[in-house]
């Protein structure tokens, strides 16, 4: 697990005169599931889209494999995302509707390997869709002829084709049934068993928790927690991580006696801040129940907790002790 | 509570909608009643027609739709009447909340014209005075500022302070039934937690009946006092909540159950899934839908039909029901 396949540096994203990404670092080894959480507008998908180089970052580096897609010449960039694959969240609407899902999955193939003759095209292909759990028969059918969670495991076959290094999924369960859900994450278990690295941007928990090796929590554009899956559910420093936690609607269990949940205070009342609460301290500062006078005044810098375990807290040394959030 | 006038009953309630190469049967009869200043819940995941029945009763399904059965608000019949007497109820007494707040507001018109419009058309308000009502109404379902919102415009608005717009629009005259069809689908868990904890209290503070259409169980295990599920148009289990999560009686609500991940309890190496699909709608009239799913199907369940059974808080359709 310790060899870096993506070393992303202080990357920043502009959109205009607005910072969307301000200043995100992080590591992700071969075989690792990272997951990405955090409000929508906290940045994950720029961050994703940043990565690949869909959009041009500001500022920093994104390194794949020791190449930085920043500044690497066009074909480089090119021949390296072959081994960088993404999946996006609307299963019907990334699939192109008037090409047969065979073509859309062999499509990669006929770009990245022109060598291959339509034969073993078509057999990488079948074999692909037989990977991720659908009829290999079933090449020659358009994408409005499958269900939602269908043509999200044929967006994961078109991704998986080119045997990825880091296949990069954003948000690619939220628009699914829970009975559909399960299936899906599975698949990217499967995957993941197979030594697959996986970039999974989730606002779902649950998921995550049950997938990922680490999990990096992003608020406006920084990153304010990254740790270990375990560590970071059993004891989420950074006040932002515990109420997004602590949000989660709680499901009686069929053990427990039902009560019903307390209307308890609101984790986090408000929501993410106005642009002009980012130019100096904490941006989370409005938030949080914790906030103390420095907060307004300097940015906290991201501290090493425990190992491996980071978080951007003024108060992050008291909050690891018991100090519990307010009932 | 025999004796009372349900808020809402539905009742054999069949909605099809005509199609170049036939009819879907999109609600197959569905009957349920809601008492006043009761909480249901209802779950099912997309197509099973659980959004159908509202708009059903709300008269807003399309041309192609075919109706039958019948639908009482406070004993009167929705099903057929005319738009004109339909409006003396639809959007005052009996209103509903959508799960895009930002599509079920008109974008050319300041926040404050729509709250307002739906008092001078119903109560017949001076404008005037509806827009410090309607002012009045953002403040009472938190929205910060509430002087300064009527003035903007949707796009302005967050989608969480969207939502409390729309909580605020479907209050405005006091209703007896809110239907909330997936208030909190579109919103973040932080925002979700908030519009829920809001819905909470408008309930107490208005003592309206209230209907929470969702594809989540755990969005209403803090807030509804009965769920039903539906599985391919029709309801398969009616429960008190707490019963429900507790003892899930029909097979598919114990699946869905299961399928949910947990924040606690072990990490697990694969999720519980349901494998298959649900029937395309039409499919299997005979049989009861969701025996090519179940773990307990038998032979009787692939040629006979069950039906609802049961007292009106415990009732389930199925051959084989769990038992607790």
């Amino acid at each position: 697990m310790n060899n870096i396949l993506l070393r992303v540096r202080d990357l920043r994203v502009d959109f205009g005169a607005h910072a969307v990404i301000r200043g995100v670092s992080f590591d992700l080894c071969s075989g690792e599931t990272l997951s990405l959480v955090g409000e929508s507008g906290s940045g994950k998908s720029t961050l994703a889209r940043a990565i690949l180089r869909l959009l041009q970052p500001a500022q920093g580096s994104v390194e794949f494999l020791g190449v930085d897609l920043l500044t690497c010449p066009p074909a480089v960039l090119r021949a390296q995302r072959r081994g960088l694959q993404i999946v996006f969240q609307d299963p019907l609407a990334s699939l192109d509707p008037r090409m047969t899902v065979g073509e859309s999955i062999g499509e990669p193939l006929k770009i990245f390997e022109p060598g291959l003759n339509a034969g073993a095209r078509q057999l990488r292909v079948r074999d692909m869709l037989e990977r991720v759990g659908l009829s290999p028969g079933m090449t020659g059918r358009y994408p409005h002829e499958f269900s939602g969670g269908q043509c999200q495991r044929i967006g994961i076959a078109r991704a998986m084709i080119l045997s990825p290094k880091l296949l990069i999924c954003d948000e690619i369960v939220s628009s699914l049934d829970v009975s559909i859900q399960g299936q899906i994450v599975n698949l990217l278990l499967d995957l993941r068993d197979a030594g697959m690295a996986v970039l999974f941007i989730s606002h779902n928990l649950a998921v995550v928790r049950h997938l990922s090796h680490r999990v990096l929590v992003m608020y406006l554009g920084k990153l304010v927690e990254i740790a270990p899956c375990d560590a970071l559910f059993e004891s989420p420093v950074h006040p932002y991580t515990q109420a997004l936690l602590a949000a989660v609607p709680h499901m009686p269990h069929a053990t427990a006696a039902a009560a019903p949940a307390a209307p308890g205070e609101l984790a986090a009342p408000g929501e993410l801040a106005a642009p002009d609460l980012m130019a100096s301290g904490c941006a989370f500062r409005d938030r949080c129940p914790y906030a103390l006078p420095v907060c307004e005044t300097s940015e906290p810098p991201l501290l090493e907790i425990a190992p491996g375990h980071w978080a951007a807290c003024h108060r992050s040394q008291e909050t690891l002790n018991p100090l519990s959030f307010p009932a | 509570m025999a004796d009372m006038v349900p808020t809402l009953s539905v009742d054999r309630l069949r909605i099809s909608f005509s199609h170049r190469t036939g009819s879907i049967e999109a609600v197959d009869g569905v009957s349920f009643s809601i008492a006043p200043c009761e909480c249901v819940g209802l779950v099912g995941e997309s197509g099973s027609g659980k959004t159908q029945i509202f708009m059903a009763a709300m008269g807003l399904l399309g041309s192609n739709a075919q109706v039958s059965g019948s639908v009482r608000f406070e004993g009167n019949e929705l099903l057929g009447v005319d738009g004109p007497t339909l409006n003396r109820v639809r959007g005052s007494q009996f209103t509903m909340i959508f799960q895009d707040p930002m599509t079920s507001l008109t974008p050319h018109l300041t926040v404050g014209t729509q709250l307002a419009e739906v008092m001078v058309t119903h109560l017949g308000m001076p404008w005037k005075d509806a827009r410090s009502f309607a002012g009045r109404m953002l403040e009472r379902v938190h929205v910060p500022e509430p002087k300064r919102r009527l003035n903007q415009y949707p796009h302005e608005l967050s989608g969480g302070m969207r939502q409390r717009v729309m909580i605020a629009m479907s209050l405005l005259c006091e209703p007896s039934l809110v239907i909330a069809d997936e208030p909190t689908t579109a919103l973040d868990v932080t925002i979700q937690a908030q519009i829920i904890e809001l819905l909470r209290a408008v309930r107490g503070e208005f003592g309206m009946a209230l209907v929470l259409i969702s594809h989540d169980l755990a969005v209403m295990a803090g807030l509804a006092d009965r769920i039903l599920v539906m599985y391919a148009g029709s309801v398969v289990e009616n429960a008190i909540a707490g019963e429900l999560f507790k003892h899930p009686r029909h097979p598919y609500t114990a699946e869905l159950l299961k399928c949910m991940p947990s924040l606690t309890g072990p990490r697990l190496d694969r999720l519980p899934t349901l494998a298959g699909q649900p029937p395309r709608p039409g499919e299997m009239l005979e049989a009861c839908p969701f025996a090519p799913r179940c773990p307990r199907a038998a032979d009787r369940c692939r040629v006979e039909r069950p039906q609802l059974e049961g007292p009106s808080t415990s009732q389930v359709a199925c051959h084989f029901p769990l038992t607790a």
